[in-house]
Parts: structure tokens; sequence; C-alpha cells
């Protein structure tokens, strides 16, 4: 099929170095959710999710970026959200996934949230090679 | 964008109007908190209907908020969690812990009443 200029966007990247742009990532989160079709309970996890996400960015790595897709595996259709950075890395990612786990004096909420209010979540980290967090939510059917 | 904090009678009145950056949540909080001196306010509304987004450290701040205003001897009460942010804190396991909430600023308002009659009457 042929691209038309009213084509929804499929994918967006969001440069991530301030608090200022948690805010625009989350509002792209959520405007590519809604135009996959997800409810507005699941587009508001969607930008939930980015916003700590790119909070974990800001705090840790200072650098980054989100990127947000919209994807098909030709069952279902889902969106993505690739949180990338070059910072220090995690250097236990099982911990740091785990339930009441902070090294920055927060809740420990972050991550192991994330994990729990998406369909899928995948980390890779290194001490000294940053972190990359792969989410993804599906729609329904 | 900083939010506007607005007087009535003995009360502050904060009304998040658009979306809220970390350092903007930081700045309501300290503002807040001088404010209450400086008004000699006995409780405070803090209005969230605005707000899409209620992430830990948005729920963290609002926590801080109502727990140095009890330190300074005023109340306060969260008022306007939209449905969907509910379900998002709920889902992310986020809470406010003991921090009052009421659905809108009409009840907020009905709350702090109350409470302060409770004040008067010492129990």
């Amino acid at each position: 099929m042929a691209s038309k200029a009213s084509e929804p966007k499929k994918e967006v990247r969001v440069p991530v170095s301030s608090d200022n742009d948690l805010v625009t990532a989350r509002r792209e989160g959520r405007f590519m959710a809604e135009q996959l079709g997800l409810s507005s309970s699941e587009a508001t996890l969607v930008a939930t999710a980015i916003s700590e996400l790119a909070r974990n960015i800001v705090s840790y790595a200072r650098n980054g970026e989100i990127h947000i897709c919209l994807i098909n595996n030709g069952v279902r259709r889902g969106i993505t959200i690739v949180a990338r950075d070059e910072g220090p890395g995690i250097a236990d990612t099982k911990l740091a996934v785990q339930a009441g786990y902070s090294t920055s004096g927060g809740l420990g909420l972050g991550l192991p949230g994330v994990r729990r209010i998406m369909d899928e979540f995948e980390i890779n980290s290194e001490p000294g090679r940053g972190t990359t967090i792969t989410i993804t939510k599906w729609t329904r059917r | 964008m900083a939010v506007p904090i607005l007087k009535q009678s003995h009360y502050l009145i904060a009304t998040i109007q658009s979306v809220l950056t970390d350092a903007d949540l930081v700045h309501l909080r300290d503002a807040l908190v001088d404010r209450v001196g400086k008004f000699r306010s006995r409780g405070v509304i803090v209005d969230v209907t605005s707000l899409d987004v209620l992430d830990s450290f948005a729920s963290r701040t609002l926590r801080d908020i109502a727990y140095m205003i009890r330190l300074r001897g005023a109340q306060t009460v969260i008022v306007g969690i939209q449905p969907e942010v509910a379900f998002a804190m709920v889902q992310l396991g986020l809470t406010l812990e003991d921090v009052a909430t009421a659905l809108d600023l009409e009840e907020g308002l009905a709350y702090l009443d109350q409470q302060s009659r409770h004040g008067q009457q010492g129990v």
C-alpha cells in the first residue's frame, strides 16, 4: 500500500537530558499509544512507564534517548519503547528490577513497577557500558 | 511552568494547570511550605485534575508536601486525581499513604473545613 501523507507516525525519538524532556517523552508516548488504539487507561500506563524510564536516564546517566515505535508482529500490534543511555550501567540487573530496590533514595518502585505494567520488559546493562531497557505493550485481540 | 498558588481565607489552593516538570513540583513544594507560614494558612489544597501522569517522583513529592505542611501545623488535601491516573498508580504500586485525598476542589474545601472544626473543638 502506498504511503499517504496522513499516515500516522510509526516511530519517534526523544533525546533525554533534562526533566523537560520527560514531559516531551510522556506526551509522545501517550500520543503514539492512543494512535495504536490503546484505551486511555493503557495510554496512561505507557506514559507513566516512559516517565519512569526517562527519569532513570536523567538521574543516573544524564543523557540518553527514548525511542518509541509502533510495531506489528503479524499477529498483534503493539507499542515498544526503548530507553537507551551510555551511563554507568547497572551491575546487577536482576536486583534492579526487584521490588523495593533503589540506589537513589527513591521508592524502588521504578523498574519493578514498569515491568509489572507492561507486557514485555527486557533490560541489558553492563557497568561502564550503559543501559538499554525495552518495554512493550500489545493491543488486546 | 510555575503553579499558581491562590490564597482563599485560611487556605492555600495550588492548581496544577498543565504538564509539570520535576523542577516545577519541587518549586511548588517549597513555595507551599513557605507560604503556609507567611499567610498563617490552616490548610492546603493541591488540585491535580489536569495532571495526566502521576509517576513515582510526583507521588513522592506530593507526599513530601503533605508531610512538610503537617510539620508546619496545617493540613493538606490532594484533589482531582483522574480515573486513569488512579488506575496507573495502583498498577504501579504507587501510594500517597495517609495523605488526604478528595474528589474535587469542593470536596477538598469541605474536608479542610471539617478538619479545622475538629481542631477548634480539640478533638
